[in-house]
């Protein structure tokens, strides 16, 4: 026995457009096939770990209960922007760990079709007849456009852009090739948003949304959720040989936030908060970059994709640019980063991409990934960035049965 | 503070888009610095997120930088006039978010290792005639 954290089951819903079903309907789906995939019930479950960012007052986790049942167990309502997900499945990680239950459930749902730009914006001032200073900046009017931008799209294309000017090798094209990777990718992924093949001019022509990020290089905005089942190591061992096989083993589960540095108040630095995650997480796996078999990690835009290469340490410091152009990153290179088409193409609604992107992997560590199956593949690596910030980093192994 | 800061411009018919740009002769940045470890921010501070610390002095900040990152914005939220070119523009190793302003937002004008210098511009008058005075960085040559 040891204090070792299994995945026992773990699935997502197909992303996309789901009209017909609310964020409960998602969410019971995906909580219901876990518990099916890991071949146990909700009265196993010891805690109920739940996230939806967009309705986050509005505890989804006990909704959910109303709907596949009301046991009793303690529930967390999680919110940490995009890494909700994956704060969700590290609060039933840690209820695991501690020794306090044996087994615990992680959903992560959004509806987010049709929601059109995150972030910026904000209420409109300019309709006061009297210039007033308010807020922690004395603005007296929406600074949104004014003082640089606060959209999403924008603040990660600087994210890229500021990469380029510290090592140099990037450019539009080079940031529109990474988009063009994931789309190829996601031609493969039946439970895709989009499942397009694109050229690359057709996404350095597509609607430019922040240079150098088109409309395609942008993280989709859709429905969907995750559920995955987590369970200690002793109680693993009492059930069936089927069920030990086809779990995946957590390495490391590590949440980081942003330490301060220069700057990071002017522009959120999603570098050192991901660095520090990465290398806690391969410290307590044991495993270096070298040793991963693939990687889902957080394109919600092409230009944040390329910094990761380098925040991950998939790539030499200052080479990201280079490590992409060698081809490593496709599915068939070195190390394969998002073979499920990248929240570009597969989609990112948002609490549910920190399940989604550990599902993908332990899909190809089970050997069950069909036409994308990574062959062989043994270990690997998911990664998730919520703006404020928060990083998860997840590694899984396969089991040795 | 704030608010005498403001009556004060009021009376001189200019108020400043946000408290952290000093207007007059030389219009230029100001930030509140950390006595204990140099950490510089521009709004109103409770203690520093660099050390903690809670004692603050107020600096200027170098009126010319470089830019270190950009975005040109085409599409953005309700009510944000576009396109503008956002920036991240290091005046002497502070960091300063702006737009980059007087000149053409496109990707042959703007680019990474550009040098800008702070400039300001009207962006409104209300009802009382008070202007507010924004900035933005300026092509430096
Ligand atoms: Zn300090």
């Amino acid at each position: 026995m040891s204090d070792d954290i299994w995945i026992l089951g773990i699935t997502m819903t197909k992303f996309g457009k789901h009209p017909d079903k609310d964020t409960v309907d998602l969410a019971a789906e995906a909580a219901m096939g876990a518990l099916r995939d890991g071949g146990v019930t909700m009265k196993e479950m010891g805690i109920l770990a739940a996230g939806c960012l967009m309705q986050s007052n509005a505890g989804i986790g006990q909704q959910l209960q109303k709907q596949i049942g009301q046991t009793g167990i303690p529930v967390y309502n999680v919110a940490n922007a995009c890494a909700t997900g994956a704060t969700a499945l590290r609060t039933a990680i840690m209820a695991v760990k501690s020794g306090e239950v044996d087994m615990g459930l992680a959903v992560g749902v959004e509806k987010l079709a049709g929601a059109g730009l995150l972030g910026g914006g904000g209420t409109p001032k300019s309709d006061k007849k009297e210039w007033s200073p308010s807020g922690r900046y004395g603005a007296v009017t929406n600074t949104d456009g004014r003082i640089g931008a606060a959209s999403m799209p924008a603040v990660f294309a600087q994210v890229g852009m500021e990469y380029g000017h510290k090592y140099g090798g990037t450019s539009f094209e080079l940031f529109a090739k990474i988009a063009e990777k994931n789309h190829a990718h996601s031609t493969l992924n039946p439970l895709a948003a989009y499942t397009k093949r694109m050229t690359l001019e057709e996404i350095m022509n597509d609607v430019m949304i922040a240079y150098p990020n088109t409309r395609s290089m942008c993280s989709a905005n859709c429905d969907g959720a995750a559920a995955a089942v987590v369970v200690s190591d002793a109680k693993l061992k009492t059930l069936s040989l089927e069920q030990q096989r086809r779990a995946i083993k957590v390495k490391a589960s590590v949440l980081t936030s942003d330490p301060y540095e220069e700057g990071c108040q002017v522009l959120p630095n999603v570098n050192t908060l991901t660095k520090n995650a990465a290398r806690i997480a391969y410290e307590k796996a044991g495993v270096g970059p070298e040793d991963l078999d693939l990687v889902e990690l957080h394109d919600c835009f092409a230009t944040a994709e390329l910094v990761h290469y380098d925040n991950l340490g998939l790539c030499e410091e200052g080479g990201a640019a280079d490590f992409f152009l060698s081809g490593a990153t496709w599915r068939d290179g070195r190390t394969p980063v998002n073979v499920s088409g990248g929240l570009e193409s597969k989609g990112h609604p948002i609490a549910a991409t920190g399940i989604a992107n550990i599902w993908e992997v332990c899909h190809h560590l089970r050997g069950e990934a069909g036409d994308r199956q990574i062959e062989g593949a043994k270990v690997g690596l998911a990664h998730v960035i919520g703006l404020g910030s928060a990083c998860g980093v997840h590694i899984l192994e396969k089991s040795g049965l | 503070m704030g608010e005498g800061f403001a009556s004060v411009l009021r009376m001189a018919n200019q108020i400043p888009l946000v408290e952290y740009l000093e207007l007059g002769d030389q219009p230029h940045l100001k930030a509140h610095e950390c006595t204990s470890c140099g950490a510089r921010y521009f709004d109103r501070r409770n203690a520093c997120a660099g050390c903690s610390g809670t004692e603050f002095t107020q600096v200027v900040v170098p009126d010319e930088g470089v830019v270190k990152a950009f975005s040109i914005v085409t599409f953005a939220a309700p009510g944000v006039p576009v396109p503008f070119v956002s920036a991240i523009v290091d005046c002497g190793g502070t960091s300063v978010r702006g737009n980059v302003i007087n000149c053409e937002p496109s990707p042959e004008v703007v680019h990474l290792g550009m040098r800008v210098r702070l400039a300001t511009y009207v962006l409104g008058t209300d009802d009382n005639g008070v202007e507010a005075i924004g900035f933005g960085y300026e092509p430096a040559n």
